[in-house]
């Protein structure tokens, strides 16, 4: 049902404005920009957005206060890296980018007001942000009202797709299905304990595993929610030992994760002996801070990018991000996608010509990043990324090593069908 | 669900639950102890007790850091010192607050709660700053990791036996302070009939700020002990505060051995409840018995008769 909804959003008329006016426009800014020199601003931007012969502003609403804070600072900061590092090599359409910066203070209504200001009142050309998927479904409704462009970020549990969103981070089944094929196949297992922070993307995410499970013919032997903020573990840790998986597949976020892993390894469970074995889609080296590199080791996480990601791509992104917040910082999944965000844009403006909202969103599937620091991606025309999913195992400094990673990109499917 | 597995199983796994639902006491009553000191004796609701109990947990992240720098050969011990100062800075921090701004509020609670709660955002904001957003990942001494081998079979946590102590031990001195010594005969004066209390020469705006002092530094040694079980970021003293309340509220609330009984009868039926039906849901029948039982027994579990 939701999805015969959301595709009628997606209207027909949109797809077709895309084929002829979008390349005559392209034409006709190629032959501007030649004889001119620069593009006039009314030529790129007829809708009003704040864009002006040397100038584009964009938006920034992540939550740099309150209990979100934690995580959404590194999409900030990987954004505000993305944009200089675009303004360093000239802009976009020779404009440099000038973000306005709005604190979603870890309240969803604030996110929907903010997001509101950004678009009514500065009029920015592109949107970047938001974490939790709270949060995005509270600016939803303003981003299709007002016709803006959100650049989404984070892993979240799929079943949406709107033509205002850009999601950057990976649906359930990009993370979940080549995660639980992988612990079947190498490691042999046979039983799953599902366990969960008590919302929406671990209950999803859950359900997806517990489907490909099944199919595969194996067995879960429990599956468990604990509020959010959950700090006593103990019990369900007792639960564990009695029902002996092969498997812990944990969902667990925020506070409860520090507490959870903690208890766990106090508890006697040895991660590194892989007896249980755990595997988890929820921490990243970012909450390896908090949890500690010690309880951590052994374990397995399924996601699409690694601080310690080999190639050329991730060094250089590694050390830059290193050389602007300081060498201690880490680098987590979430914060990568942020990072591609900016150049997303970037590249559909380009290939637009044009930064109006529905240009871009046309111009939007079929862009290609060579330079992503996780390698290749691509936007599909659900506005997801095809990606790749990756094994890393916890080393007690608190990175990952890679140790598995699949071979082709992964198409993203935010509505699975047999998974729901 | 346990027709599978042998006696030997079943009991070792009961033991090693029994032993779960007493460490959710010990953690109850330690977080529960500052705040019924301080909303028993002296009526003030502290909101920011969750940022209190957080002081104590970025003091043991300062002196993990010190030490693990300076003195990496006396690491083991670094976190008994840590305790002791997180006792130290947030009873300071407790002593300032009512100086500045408790004591200016005496005769109206629900403005007490209003800047406690103001006072929680502050702190919390500060930490932020200060520290970062991010959580803090405060490295245990060894001894104090991993689990004790009883038998074969059960194993349990050290630092789950850590907290049990210490909640005894603190429960002990704080008994103590109240029953037997003359401090806490004038703490109970005070709480008895105030303006009496302070004719018969007792200092009354002193003992005031001595028990809140007392109660803030026992949320830092709490704080500073649930380094080991949960995690350390400026809003993680949210995490605890809604259980505190519970805890306290449930237990009557100028009644310690309340506290006490209250903290057994919420961390028995949780964490019995945890292992035979969902996290979310166990909770949901807690806070239903409580709500039942409070609305049968307003007062909470047990009152100090006090003519008022």
């Amino acid at each position: 049902m939701n999805k015969t909804m959301l595709s009628t959003l997606q209207t027909p008329l949109q797809k077709q404005r895309v084929g002829m006016k979008t390349w005559k426009k392209c034409l006709l800014t190629l032959a501007a920009s030649l004889a001119f020199g620069t593009v006039h601003a009314a030529d790129v931007n007829t809708t009003g957005l704040a864009v002006t012969d040397t100038t584009v502003k964009v938006g920034i609403l992540h939550s740099v206060t309150g209990t979100m804070s934690i995580s959404e600072t590194g999409s900030v900061q990987a954004e505000k890296m993305a944009i200089e590092q675009i303004n360093a090599m000239g802009g976009v359409l020779g404009r440099k980018i000038e973000y306005i910066q709005e604190d979603g203070a870890s309240d969803w209504p604030t996110f929907a007001e903010k997001s509101k200001k950004l678009l009514v009142n500065d009029k920015v050309a592109a949107v970047f942000g938001c974490w939790t998927s709270a949060s995005r479904k509270a600016v939803l409704p303003i981003f299709e009202q007002y016709n803006g462009m959100l650049y989404y970020p984070t892993f979240y549990e799929g079943l949406e797709q709107s033509p205002n969103v850009i999601y950057t981070g990976q649906e359930a089944t990009q993370q979940i299905i080549a995660g639980i094929d992988w612990v079947t196949k190498t490691k042999g297992a046979k039983s799953f304990y599902l366990l969960g922070s008590d919302y929406i993307w671990p209950r999803t995410s859950n359900k997806i595993a517990r489907k490909h499970i099944e199919k595969l013919g194996l067995k879960v032997v429990g599956e468990e929610y604990y509020p959010l903020g959950h700090t006593q573990f103990n019990s369900v840790i007792n639960k564990i030992k009695l029902n002996k998986p092969d498997v812990i597949y944990a969902i667990v976020v925020g506070g409860s994760n520090v507490a959870f892993y903690k208890q766990l390894k106090a508890a006697g469970i040895d991660m590194t002996k892989e007896k249980p074995l755990v595997l988890t889609i929820s921490v990243t080296e970012d909450e390896i801070l908090g949890i500690g590199g010690e309880n951590m080791v052994g374990a397995y996480a399924a996601m699409k990018y690694f601080q310690s990601l080999p190639n050329e791509n991730n060094k250089k992104f590694v050390a830059d991000f290193k050389a602007m917040y300081g060498k201690d910082i880490v680098i987590g999944d979430v914060t990568q996608a942020a990072y591609l965000g900016p150049w997303l844009w970037k590249a559909a403006v380009e290939k637009a010509g044009s930064f109006d909202i529905d240009k871009v969103r046309a111009a939007s599937p079929g862009i290609e990043l060579t330079t992503a620091p996780e390698g290749y991606v691509k936007v599909h025309p659900n506005h997801h990324l095809w990606s790749k999913t990756r094994v890393g195992h916890a080393r007690a400094d608190g990175q990952y090593d890679v140790v598995f990673e699949t071979k082709e990109l992964i198409e993203p499917d935010p509505f699975p069908k047999g998974y729901q | 669900m346990f027709a599978e597995y042998s006696t030997s199983e079943l009991l070792s796994i009961f033991a090693m639950q029994g032993v779960a639902g007493l460490i959710l006491f010990s953690v109850f009553v330690l977080m529960a102890l500052g705040l019924a000191i301080i909303f028993g004796q002296m009526g003030v609701i502290n909101m920011a007790h969750g940022e209190f109990m957080i002081l104590g947990a970025y003091v043991t992240y300062l002196t993990s850091n010190v030490f693990s720098t300076y003195l990496p050969d006396l690491f083991s011990i670094y976190f008994i010192l840590a305790m002791i100062l997180a006792f130290l800075v947030a009873g300071a921090l407790g002593a300032f607050v009512e100086w500045a701004m408790i004591r200016h509020l005496y005769h109206r609670p629900l403005d007490t709660l209003l800047a406690t709660w103001g006072l929680s955002l502050i702190l919390q904001q500060t930490y932020r700053t200060v520290f970062g957003p991010r959580e803090v990942g405060v490295t245990l001494p060894d001894w104090l990791m991993g689990s004790y081998q009883l038998t074969e079979t059960i194993e349990l946590p050290i630092n789950g036996l850590f907290v049990m102590c210490l909640a005894l031990g603190i429960s002990l001195a704080v008994a103590l302070l109240m029953y037997r010594s003359r401090w806490g005969i004038q703490v109970r004066a005070v709480v008895q009939n105030r303006p009496m209390a302070g004719a018969v020469g007792i200092n009354t705006g002193k003992v005031d700020r001595v028990t809140f002092a007392l109660g803030c530094g026992i949320a830092g040694v709490a704080g500073s002990a649930f380094t080991m079980i949960g995690s350390t970021g400026p809003t993680s003293g949210q995490l605890y505060i809604v259980d505190t309340f519970l805890v306290v509220v449930f237990g009557g609330a100028s009644s310690l051995i309340g506290t006490i009984a209250s903290a057994f009868s919420i961390s028995q039926a949780q964490s019995t409840m945890e292992f035979f039906m969902s996290g979310s849901m166990s909770k949901v029948l807690t806070l239903l018995f409580v709500v039942l039982i409070l609305m049968l027994r307003p007062q909470g579990l047990f009152t100090l008769k006090v003519r008022r």
